[in-house]
């Protein structure tokens, strides 16, 4: 597969603090390719740094093999990178459909066409039955699907989500993970920052884990989530030990009670 | 807005259009040209603050660059006032670049940008009031010539309809905005600029051509100003009193519509209006000033009363009767 974005060296200070630091990862063109990492290990940052809302200190960010570290975020945006905000971040004045249209316009001059790809694409992540309700009026739940259709709506190659599913409960999470689903099946690239496990490891093809601003581990999910190395960026120093030696007892203990105590 | 707002338009500007045929009266001429001036100006500011949500308080200074153009060509340069106008429009457009230029690359919102633009309005009053070319303290008065070609009129009902047209325009320019891109994208960076930026809506670009065209909007309401008055100095054309106009009338109508500023200048002048005459005969002569405890007291009701203006309260009436109806 392609490498469609490439985050290269990427490093961002502010001031005296390293919030990212060093950073390289690729994402494949056609994935969808997880970014996790504990609180404060620079997601946001970076994902910032790669939707051209932060300019890195230094590193640069290629997209189908260009450069696009000097564009400003719209012009990324034109490039076809979109994102989601975690604190979602509706134009509250407008109904869902001209939220949705804003971004819609981005590709579509005609004001007519640009509402009818707004309902569109509304309806693709099931906001259909909304689209002419306030958009500050929605449920959070609506909400993170607002933002996604908005970015959709710019028609991109690379969706930058940036936690849709935090602050969902276990339902909506249900019904939320086939939308991004089907949006990677329609043939946009995903990466994703996530929180919450159960959805990275069934979403992502590959992961990245950022910790303290540097990737410390990057593949597929299950093998990331068994590196030691991760498992200590999560619970601390020596956890991975801990856990191996509890783990080890517990076989032991479980050996004992089978009767079969094997050397 | 509705699905036909031109057809709207069209049915407001020709009920306004007969308004002079049932009254030779100058006082109602008078105060009707003067309330369309004001719409024209209020309409410019709409653009930039109800649209673009970036409230300016100097207004007054492409107002008074509009003004002061139109006389100066005139009177310095003998230039045709009909030439005059597109001239002083383009102006107010280019000041309206530069100011947008200087404060939103410096990234100033809100208050900040209020504030720019006050001390703009008022460093064009003061050199206006203080350089030779522009008659300084004295004005400037341009020659009467009751002549058509000279956008002058014997007829005052003939100045009236012109004002009229240039609501219309200024009307039809702000329905064509509210329904393309360019106003999609200017409303999306009134309510959240990050969000705007993330769906490649160039930011910067997008409130500069609504500061320019602002600037060109209201400059066509300073020309109109001159042609009506025929004078002007540094407090008339560049003084607060429009800024505040321009900026109460669609707060008070209705800010980010097509009608507010229309519906606001009528409702605030006409209040006003009312309120000196009844004050003159109160007191027995005329209070300066009475009419702006009437514009401040306007001003706090709608704030409190109806943050969507006038037309805002008339839809929610409206909207009620439906239901009640149903």
């Amino acid at each position: 597969m392609s490498v469609l974005l490439s985050v290269k060296s990427v490093t961002k200070r502010f001031g005296g603090l390293t919030a990212v630091d060093d950073a390289s990862f690729d994402v494949a063109s056609g994935s969808i390719t997880g970014l996790i990492g504990p609180n404060g290990a620079g997601k946001t940052t970076l994902f910032a740094i790669i939707a051209g809302f932060e300019p890195a200190t230094s590193g640069a960010v290629a997209f189908e093999g260009r450069d696009v570290t000097a564009l400003p975020a719209h012009r990324r945006a034109m490039e076809g990178i979109a994102r989601t905000f975690q604190i979602v971040q509706p134009f509250a004045g407008l109904s869902v459909r001209e939220n949705i249209a804003v971004g819609a316009f981005l590709r579509h001059a005609d004001r007519k066409d640009a509402l009818g790809r707004a309902d569109e694409v509304g309806r693709k992540v099931g906001l259909g039955p909304m689209l002419d309700q306030s958009a500050g009026q929605l449920t959070v739940a609506g909400r993170k699907r607002l933002e996604l259709a908005r970015a959709l709506a710019t028609e991109p190659r690379l969706l930058l989500l940036d936690e849709v599913l935090a602050g969902l409960n276990p339902s909506e999470i249900r019904d939320m993970m086939p939308v991004v689903q089907a949006i990677r099946a329609s043939g946009v690239t995903i990466l994703i920052v996530e929180h919450v496990m159960q959805a990275v490891m069934s979403l992502c093809d590959s992961v990245n884990v950022l910790a303290q601003g540097r990737i410390i581990a990057s593949g597929a999910p299950a093998s990331v989530a068994r590196d030691p190395k991760v498992i200590e960026a999560y619970l601390g120093q020596g956890a991975a030990a801990r856990m191996q030696a509890q783990g080890d007892a517990q076989n032991v203990a479980a050996d004992a009670r089978r009767g079969a105590p094997d050397a | 807005m509705t699905s036909a707002p031109y057809a709207w338009i069209a049915a407001i500007v020709a009920a306004l259009a007969l308004l002079p045929l049932g009254t030779s009266s100058n006082t109602v001429l008078n105060f009707l040209s003067f309330a369309m001036i004001v719409t024209v100006a209020a309409q410019g500011w709409n653009i930039l603050g109800g649209y673009g949500g970036q409230f300016s308080f100097g207004h007054a200074v492409f107002f008074g660059t509009g003004a002061y153009v139109m006389a100066l060509a005139q009177v310095r340069f003998g230039l045709n006032p009909w030439l005059a106008l597109p001239l002083a429009m383009a102006m107010g457009a280019a000041v309206g670049y530069a100011i947008g230029f200087l404060s939103f690359r410096a990234r100033l919102r809100g208050s900040y940008f209020a504030l720019v633009t006050l001390a703009f309005a008022e460093v064009f009053r003061i050199s206006a009031n203080a350089w030779g070319f522009t008659g300084g303290a004295a004005g400037v008065l341009v020659p009467l010539k009751l002549d058509a070609a000279q956008m002058q009129f014997a007829d005052k009902r003939l100045f009236y309809w012109l004002a009229l047209a240039f609501v219309a325009a200024a009307l039809v320019l702000t329905a064509w905005i509210a329904r393309s891109r360019f106003g999609a994208q200017l409303v999306a960076v009134r309510e959240n600029e990050e969000a705007a930026r993330a769906l490649g809506v160039d930011a910067l670009a997008i409130k500069l051509r609504a500061i320019t065209l602002s600037g060109a909007v209201t400059a066509a309401a300073g020309c109109l100003y001159t042609q009506k008055f025929l004078y002007l100095d540094a407090n008339l054309a560049y003084g607060p009193w429009i800024s505040v106009e321009a900026l109460l009338a669609p707060i008070i109508g209705g800010l980010g519509t097509v009608f507010g500023p229309l519906v606001g200048a009528v409702v605030l002048l006409g209040l006003g209006e009312v309120t000196k005459t009844v004050f003159a005969n109160l007191m027995g002569g005329s209070v300066p000033g009475v009419d702006l405890v009437v514009f401040g007291a306007l001003l706090i009701a709608c704030v409190a009363y109806a943050p969507r203006g006038v037309l805002g309260l008339l839809q929610g009436w409206l909207a009620s009767a439906r239901k009640a109806r149903a």
